[in-house]
């Protein structure tokens, strides 16, 4: 049967193109290329095959489905209506909001990108040093188990606006402050709060996997690091475990600019969507704002689309960095 | 030169990788430190209500009582649906979805892993490394409306099916199977076992640590999401905890009812803290796999 149809095709192709052999044995070559590894792998490719369905159907399909309804007008009621690049000229253009959510976005990447990455790490580093190592690292990870809603519940409490809130009453018992700050409510602090609650939950994935790589480097090399000379811990991080743990290290990166790109949920819970003059609107909340609050799928699909972009180039520039030190 | 006595006793520290008794101190004082949340969390579901809002406000528990957790009943029963319904959607969704997943992910990871020069295999990898790049909001849309076309909004099937083929598992369960040794499987085939029953028999049982280690991320993930049963819900009868949760906690028109709110937490967070501590050491088995190798 396949042979067969390698055959018509060739010959297809041969005659569509006058002198064209050289193009039906390519082709012919190519078919029994896939043939081969057809024969040699086809319990593999087997196995591939009901994960590679459900990612095409709910990873690779909304991609492409994003790209597409991004150009176009599409309100859930009617088909969408192609609209070229409106929706980008929109967002860039004359939706104030959306540049705040960029700049939000982009002051909290900043900040808690880096400095919860350098904090997972020297944590994990000081961890793996002590004894009782799985009860330190219970500490440290159980604010990122926690379901973001019920964890936000006591961040309320603590941020509360008035001076039953722990903060507040905190501050004015030690002479901080003397009138309780409305914390979620003032345009000037929703941001910091957001920023100091990311960093407390920021020993994740990225801090165990740290973790990991740090019990994982062979103690030969800290070894052969004292015989070469090295004096202090600081030497030994910056000469052994650091190159050791690229991997992982690259890993890390990897998902916090993800992570800090994606940043909605703890906003969403502690100052809403929309919160107060936007000070806590990320673009992710502006997307959740269009797509499930206005229903403008195809608007709501360029925010995503512009999302996407900024993470994989900064995420390939990521990769590039890691790569080029090595 | 002469070696100076502190500093001989840094290096024998330095050599012996023993912690002085100053980070100790530091270090559980950070713990304690990032741990008051959740201390105040367990602190607060015994709270009685009048500790609850006493000025100044006290962060641990005077008189520990179990009031609230009956309050949380009560409060559930006014809603369409008892607090049993919302527990059962949340253990069935978190247990099929790690269960499946880790299956699906192990079987699509071990081709890569063992058969590199597979054709196809390469760019199939690079496709799941770019899409473990994006942030899954930016798919929730799209997603959205596939569920929305196949008949599964509302539905399990839609809680579950859309977050089985997850980029980050495949990635974790290769980098794992990598490790195996080959001769393992040659020696295997050699002895007439098919592919199928090696990778059974012989493969999984080897990475142990790495699905467990998944199951874990996977389950606390799909216990503690948000988003999906929120956008892939309609009915009460289909809504997980974290959404009961945010019925109780607000809402317009909705009076707080802190103590069960409080009582909440406490039963929303415990399963996730369980399995951590039960399966902890697998996690640190298998991480150090993950890393990308560049």
């Amino acid at each position: 049967m396949t042979e067969i149809a390698s055959q018509s095709t060739a010959i297809k192709d041969s005659i569509s193109k006058p002198g064209g052999t050289s193009v039906s044995v390519t082709i012919k070559h190519r078919w029994s290329q896939v043939k081969d590894a057809w024969h040699e792998y086809h319990t593999m490719y087997l196995f591939m095959l009901p994960f590679v369905i459900l990612f095409i159907i709910f990873v690779v399909a909304p991609v492409i489905t994003a790209i597409y309804l991004s150009f176009t007008y599409y309100n859930m009621l009617e088909p969408p209506r192609w609209i070229g690049i409106s929706n980008y000229r929109l967002l860039f253009l004359e939706d104030d909001v959306f540049v705040t959510a960029i700049k939000n976005t982009v002051i909290f990447a900043i900040i808690t990108g880096p400095l919860g990455y350098c904090i997972s790490f020297t944590l994990a580093w000081f961890i793996n040093r002590l004894r009782l190592r799985q009860l330190y690292t219970l500490a440290f990870y159980a604010p990122s188990l926690t379901s973001g809603i019920a964890i936000s519940v006591i961040w309320l409490y603590f941020f509360a606006n008035d001076r039953y809130g722990l903060i507040n009453y905190t501050l004015i018992n030690m002479g901080v402050i003397t009138e309780p700050v409305a914390w979620l409510t003032e345009q000037s602090t929703i941001m910091p709060v957001i920023i100091i609650i990311s960093l407390w939950m920021s020993m994740g994935t990225s801090f165990l996997v740290f973790l990991a790589g740090l019990q994982s480097v062979p103690m030969e090399l800290y070894e052969a690091g004292l015989v070469d000379g090295i004096r202090n811990g600081f030497q030994e991080v910056i000469y052994i475990t650091l190159p050791i743990m690229k991997p992982q290290l690259l890993f890390g990166a990897v998902m916090a600019i993800v992570n800090s790109f994606a940043v909605f949920q703890v906003a969403a819970q502690v100052a809403g969507v929309p919160s107060p003059l936007y000070a806590g609107h990320t673009i992710v909340a502006h997307l959740y704002m269009y797509g499930f609050i206005h229903f403008e799928m195809g608007y709501a699909a360029a925010i995503a689309v512009v999302l996407f972009v900024m993470t994989f180039i900064l995420g390939q520039l990521a990769l590039r960095l890691f790569s080029e030190r090595g | 030169m002469e070696i100076s006595i502190g500093r001989k006793f840094r290096l024998r520290r330095l050599i012996k990788r023993q912690a002085s008794p100053m980070e100790y101190i530091v270090m559980t004082l950070l713990a304690l430190f990032t741990m008051l949340p959740i201390v105040y969390m367990v602190s607060t579901a015994f709270k009685p209500l009048e500790e609850m809002f006493l000025y100044p406000p006290r962060f641990l528990v005077r008189h520990p009582t179990f009031r609230n957790f009956a309050e949380l009943v009560i409060a559930i029963d006014s809603f369409e649906v008892p607090f049993s319904r919302y527990l059962f959607n949340s253990l069935l969704v978190a247990t099929v979805t790690s269960g499946a997943s880790v299956i699906l992910s192990s079987l699509a990871a071990y081709p890569l892993a063992k058969y590199p020069r597979m054709p196809g295999a390469k760019l199939f990898f690079g496709i799941i490394i770019s899409a473990l790049m994006f942030a899954p909001e930016v798919t929730q849309i799209p997603r959205y409306l596939i569920v929305d076309r196949l008949g599964m909004i509302d539905t399990y099937f839609g809680l579950i099916i859309p977050s089985l083929a997850g980029s980050y598992g495949l990635f974790l369960m290769k980098q794992f199977m990598e490790q195996l040794p080959i001769e393992l499987i040659e020696a295997a085939k050699v002895d007439g076992a098919t592919e199928w029953r090696i990778f059974w028999q012989i493969v999984m049982p080897l990475v142990r640590p790495a699905w467990i280690t998944l199951i874990i991320f996977s389950f606390i993930g799909t216990w503690n999401d948000f988003f999906t049963p929120l956008i892939f819900t309609r009915s009460e009868q289909m809504k997980t905890l974290p959404l009961m949760m945010s019925n109780i906690s607000g809402g317009p028109g909705v009076v707080a009812r802190w103590g069960a709110v409080a009582a909440a937490s406490l039963v929303i967070t415990l399963p996730t803290l369980i399995i951590f501590v039960l399966l902890q050491r697998y996690v640190m088995e298998t991480m150090a796999y993950s890393g990308i190798k560049s």
